[in-house]
């Protein structure tokens, strides 16, 4: 065990380079993966006649499917078929894919979960459904589900690291590449792997408690 | 498709058997390791209960990977040699136990005071009373989110490819290195997968509205 030569300052600035992608692929693929899964969620729960159905069975099967074969379909296979990205963006879409299927079914249970009065009350003051469910539905159904939300949020940054297999240079990959160099550095790495990840993650749970545990004034 | 799946059926069936193996396996001693931990939480001693509480918090918040890697990398090196299917099945154990702990954890909390109070009273002990009176009424409400944790569990086992595992997801990408046609070879593989995830998330969706009816 060698603390004071694996944190040397070149190894240092490697991982917080593996850091900072492991955040900005988190970033990137929570932003899409909260678009698109709260229109997939909207769309599924508004019940539009064989569209919704489609998408429930696309939406079923990319939740059943582990994340590892998504992410090796987009780098691996999607080529085949003539969809080339690199290794940073096939990351960022593989997560955005599945995590924006999670998210959809958690936007479709928590707007399920608002009373349908508030819907048919929106709708006989002469509201648009479009603005009903903009200024009504969506805010109550959000408050419901900040902590599903925030839950599944943690698991994408837990598994941004499954990128790794595609080598993704992301914090798992380079703390992999630092103790492969020295048998002496594998403690070390683990440590500073397992203490980046329970930050960020622990962080991000304590928020999600916080909000839960909110009074929000109706 | 046909003809590669064909050619290549023992691979897959051979992934096949070890994923169901592992995950059958992470799920008996998570089960066991989790329920453990979800009644330690509620102790009334401190110290088991905040040891608990930390072993939930910390397995959940670090990345599967890095606990199975912790198994296969870092304890051989201190003599303690895991295969990659060890390694992994370990691994899936401790990290899918946490999430059990916690499911569990809010099931119990569920079932009134009034309950623990009553076995108590009429003489039974704490475990007793656990065991025949607490327990079995959490586990109905329990069990759809433990089958999510289950299909979570088996999901996440394709986690044993990076370990050289055997699994399916392991033997799915030794066909597609082999014949280069990635595309339907993951496919297949996929179709492995649902096989045994879809079927089952549908039963715990069924199961939750059947019961959230009864109350």
């Amino acid at each position: 065990m060698d603390f004071i030569g694996a944190f040397s300052f070149v190894n240092l600035r490697f991982l917080l380079d593996g850091l900072q992608i492991t955040v900005a692929v988190s970033v990137l693929s929570i932003v899409f993966s909260f678009l698109i899964g709260g229109l997939m969620g909207t769309l599924r729960f508004a019940n539009i006649p064989f569209f919704s159905r489609v998408l429930g069975v696309f939406v079923d099967i990319i939740r059943n499917l582990p994340l590892l074969l998504i992410i090796f379909f987009t780098y691996f296979a999607l080529p085949q078929i003539g969809i080339r990205f690199n290794i940073f963006w096939s990351a960022v879409v593989a997560l955005t894919i599945f995590e924006s299927a999670m998210l959809s079914e958690i936007f479709r249970a928590g707007l399920n979960a608002v009373p349908k009065g508030q819907m048919e009350a929106g709708l006989s003051t002469g509201l648009t459904y479009v603005e009903t469910m903009r200024t009504i539905v969506l805010p109550q159904a959000f408050r419901s589900m900040i902590p599903a939300i925030v839950s599944q949020l943690i698991s994408l940054v837990k598994d941004t690291s499954l990128a790794v297999i595609i080598s993704l240079p992301e914090l798992t990959h380079h703390a992999r590449i630092i103790y492969g160099q020295n048998t002496n550095y594998v403690i070390p790495m683990f440590v500073a792997m397992t203490l980046s990840y329970f930050a960020i993650c622990y962080v991000l749970s304590l928020l999600s408690k916080y909000l839960e545990t909110r009074k929000y004034n109706y | 498709m046909i003809e590669l799946f064909q050619a290549n059926a023992d691979l897959f069936f051979e992934g096949f058997k070890y994923t169901i193996l592992s995950s059958v396996l992470a799920l008996i001693f998570s089960l066991i390791i989790g329920t453990l931990m979800a009644i330690f939480q509620l102790s009334e001693n401190k110290i088991i209960r905040n040891l608990a509480k930390a072993y939930v918090e910390f397995f959940r918040n670090i990345p599967l990977l890095i606990i199975v890697m912790f198994f296969y990398v870092v304890l051989p090196l201190y003599g303690m040699p895991f295969d990659g299917f060890q390694a992994g099945t370990i691994g899936l154990t401790i990290y899918t136990s946490a999430f059990i702990a916690e499911t569990v954890r809010s099931g119990i909390q569920t079932v009134p005071k009034g309950q623990m109070e009553a076995g108590l009273s009429s003489g039974f002990t704490y475990s007793e009373t656990m065991r025949y009176i607490v327990l079995p009424q959490a586990f109905k409400i329990v069990i759809p989110p433990l089958g999510g944790q289950f299909i979570n569990l088996i999901k996440n086992s394709s986690i044993l490819a990076m370990v050289a595992g055997l699994d399916l997801m392991y033997q799915g990408d030794l066909v597609a290195n082999a014949t280069f046609i990635t595309f339907e070879t993951y496919i297949i593989v996929g179709i492995f997968y649902l096989i045994l995830t879809l079927p089952l998330s549908y039963l715990m969706a069924y199961l939750e509205k059947r019961w959230a009816v009864r109350g």
